[in-house]
């Protein structure tokens, strides 16, 4: 079987691809006939496997991850999001392989869904794992927030190197007492910052209110010291730093601390020693994963699309991509890739739009929104819940003006699709 | 632009909550149960629902918290108890018990409670883990609950002769059987409710609406917000004077939610 399979897999990509089909089909048959493939193919890669994970921000740290590797001169393998993930890391793989199943590849830096991670990492121990944070995200998928903490910390228990955790995070802090194989390595925030970031644990607190420092804070090798418009000072190695960015948003500025922990060990590890300079500068040349705060042009203006997918990350959103000035559109949707349950939207506070209102509501859920923005006495536009007019009355009616547009993950989808009639965005499917 | 709910009426660019020219009909003080450990799944939404509801018409709320270890407030005309993980309700349960005898008297006297997941259990005679321990609840609601492996998950239409339909999402593991000292809030054409054997959701008893429904539950079920609202101001004032609340949203965000899968 193991002759066939890689050039099997390869032809049915190939057939599936001319008939305009999905990586689905090529991954399911690989996966059938040689369920081997995936760990085998991994295993062979000098630098081993890095997985990132947690609630928020897995794409835009992961992708962070592979720029900042791809900076010392590594090559790295990494998958995208997909509906499966095992079966996706496998198609991708039958695309980057040689005929004779050969990667070439020093490392495989893989963005891992919680759903997914106790599967993967019992059939691929990880050599790095990175783990985010646990928010409260799609509870109705995994049940409770504690037990999202256990899929991650089981990613940890299974880590054959070096596991990277958010000191910020307690649920992700915590998780170092339970190891005792992998060595374990932080990345931090100012204490000026974490007012700004809240956590799931003070979702009641009020905002700017002073959050207490975890008693006895481990050493962080990289800090996130300020946010700055355009750029951001971290500490490392006992100095502080001041980069460009390109990147908007605190957490995902802090989450290019994460993916700078993460890099530096990988790279340290290597035989080369690290480029710092070099490291820095792919850093700052980091442009946003698709959604996640990136910026479209139309009408010659700025439309920002930020994905919203639990009460945290709205908040953050919100407080990262003031409002004043722009034109305002919100797309929820309720599908099982957003989370059913719609509770979470009366945990995001909506006072910052209370001054210029909402232009536009859509998507499944576009009344659930309507009804919350009415309970914070924020003023609304229009609603309606399908996503294709509603965009092109919100474009139409704010001519002139940047648009930012937040919107759940599917809402987001169907956004793109419809952008892509009228200007160039990259469609993910 | 369009003007928002409250008064949507007032022409002439009045302030449109509680400003200086409207005169409080009477102040309703609202306790919000240990909010720092309940408050999964939107239970805020509750508690700014019953803020909202209680201006809009005429009345001042006064909102206060009940954390473990807090000194319990007096003159509380109302109060909302959300849900909350397996850590949080631990974190609770030993202080809930001290609090037993006060919140059972003010649930013989009619205070109006709405108590919601978690809160409800705990509000039970007890809650047997599916390993057999059992954790004591406060026993102000004849209803116990044992738990299961099955994860109970999906949206939810309630039916019910007093609120009409009511709309939610449920998210449990905990199983609870009524007993006879109480009603079921409904019975559920769509979901499951209590238990996946009798079709019954929720339990009401005196002023008590006791639910597995988030969503959260106020914000689409105005009818409850507003029976809590009454009967709490009814209690202090003798009688209630209706406001005029805007519901055009909750009425369609009402009909969207019961066209949605479960
Ligand atoms: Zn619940």
């Amino acid at each position: 079987m193991l002759y066939f399979s890689v050039p099997l897999g390869k032809l049915v990509r190939r057939v599936s691809r001319l008939r305009g089909g999905g990586s689905a089909l090529p991954g399911l048959v690989v996966e059938k006939i040689d369920p081997e493939f995936m760990q085998r193919t991994l295993s062979t890669l000098p630098l081993g496997v890095a997985v990132v994970s947690g609630t928020n921000g897995k794409t835009t740290t992961t992708k962070m991850v592979v720029e900042l590797l791809e900076s010392q001169g590594l090559k790295v393998f990494t998958n995208r999001t997909g509906s499966n993930f095992t079966r996706g890391v496998a198609a991708a793989l039958l695309g980057d392989v040689d005929w004779r199943g050969r990667l070439d590849a020093d490392i495989a830096v893989l963005e891992l869904d919680e759903a997914h991670a106790v599967h993967f990492v019992n059939r691929v121990p990880p050599r790095y794992s990175l783990l985010l944070n646990v928010l409260r995200d799609q509870l109705d998928r995994f049940g409770e927030i504690d037990k999202t903490a256990q899929l991650l910390q089981h990613i940890a228990s299974k880590t054959t190197g070096t596991v990277v955790l958010n000191r910020e995070d307690p649920r992700v802090a915590r998780i170092a007492d339970t190891l005792d194989g992998p060595e374990v390595r932080y990345f931090g925030l100012d204490d000026s910052l974490l007012s700004t970031f809240p956590n799931d644990d003070d979702l009641r607190a009020g905002p700017g209110s002073p959050v207490p420092a975890l008693p006895g804070k481990p050493h962080a090798d990289v800090v996130l010291r300020r946010v700055g418009t355009a750029d951001a000072d971290f500490e490392y190695d006992g100095a502080t730093v001041t980069t460009g960015m390109k990147l908007r948003g605190v957490y995902n500025i802090f989450n290019a601390a994460a993916a700078l922990v993460l890099a530096r060990c990988i790279a340290g590890n290597g035989a080369t020693p690290t480029d710092h300079d070099g490291l820095l500068k792919a850093l700052s040349e980091v442009a946003p994963a698709f959604g996640r705060g990136e910026s479209l042009v139309v009408d010659g203006r700025p439309l920002d699309l930020v994905l919203v997918k639990n009460p945290s990350g709205f908040r953050l959103g919100l407080k990262s991509f003031p409002a004043g000035g722009y034109a305002t559109m919100i797309a929820i949707n309720d599908n099982y890739a957003d989370g059913r349950d719609m509770s979470w939207l009366w945990d995001v506070e909506f006072d910052s739009l209370r001054e210029g209102g909402v232009d536009q509501l859509t998507g499944s859920r576009a009344y659930d929104m309507a009804l919350r923005l009415q309970y914070d006495d924020v003023a609304i536009g229009a609603v309606n819940p399908d996503i294709a007019p509603a965009l092109a009355a919100f474009i139409q009616g704010a001519k002139g003006k940047p648009k930012r547009v937040f919107c759940t993950y599917t809402a987001m989808l169907a956004i793109r699709r419809e952008l892509s009639k009228i200007t160039t965005v990259e469609v993910v499917s | 632009m369009t003007p928002l709910s409250q008064n949507a009426e007032s022409q002439d660019g009045e302030s449109v909550t509680d400003g200086p020219d409207t005169v409080s009909k009477g102040t309703i003080r609202v306790l919000q149960l240990y909010p720092r450990d309940m408050n999964i799944y939107g239970d805020w939404g509750n508690a700014l629902v019953i803020q909202q509801r209680l201006r809009w018409h005429g009345y001042t709320p006064e909102l206060l918290e009940y954390n473990v270890g807090d000194d319990f407030p007096s003159d509380i005309d109302l109060i909302v108890g959300g849900g909350g993980q397996d850590s949080g309700q631990l974190v609770i349960q030993d202080d809930l018990l001290s609090r037993e005898s006060t919140l059972k008297d003010m649930a013989e006297d009619g205070t109006p409670m709405l108590l919601i997941c978690g809160m409800y259990q705990l509000f039970g005679r007890f809650f047997k883990t599916r390993t057999g321990s059992v954790i004591p609840g406060i026993g102000v609601l004849d209803v116990e609950t044992h738990g299961t492996d099955e994860r109970l998950i999906g949206n939810v239409t309630v039916s019910s002769a007093e609120f009409g339909d009511i709309l939610g999402y449920e998210n449990h593991s905990g199983q609870t059987t009524l007993g006879p000292g109480v009603k079921p809030l409904g019975t559920t054409p769509k979901g499951i409710g209590n238990n996946s054997s009798d079709g019954k959701e929720g339990a009401r008893y005196r002023n008590i609406v006791a639910s597995y429904l988030h969503g959260s539950l106020l914000p689409k079920n105005p009818a409850i917000a507003d029976f809590l609202i009454r009967t709490a101001v009814e209690r202090k004032y003798g009688s209630f004077t209706t406001g005029a609340p805007d519901d055009r949203y909750a009425v369609r965000a009402r009909e969207l939610a019961a066209r949605r899968p479960r």
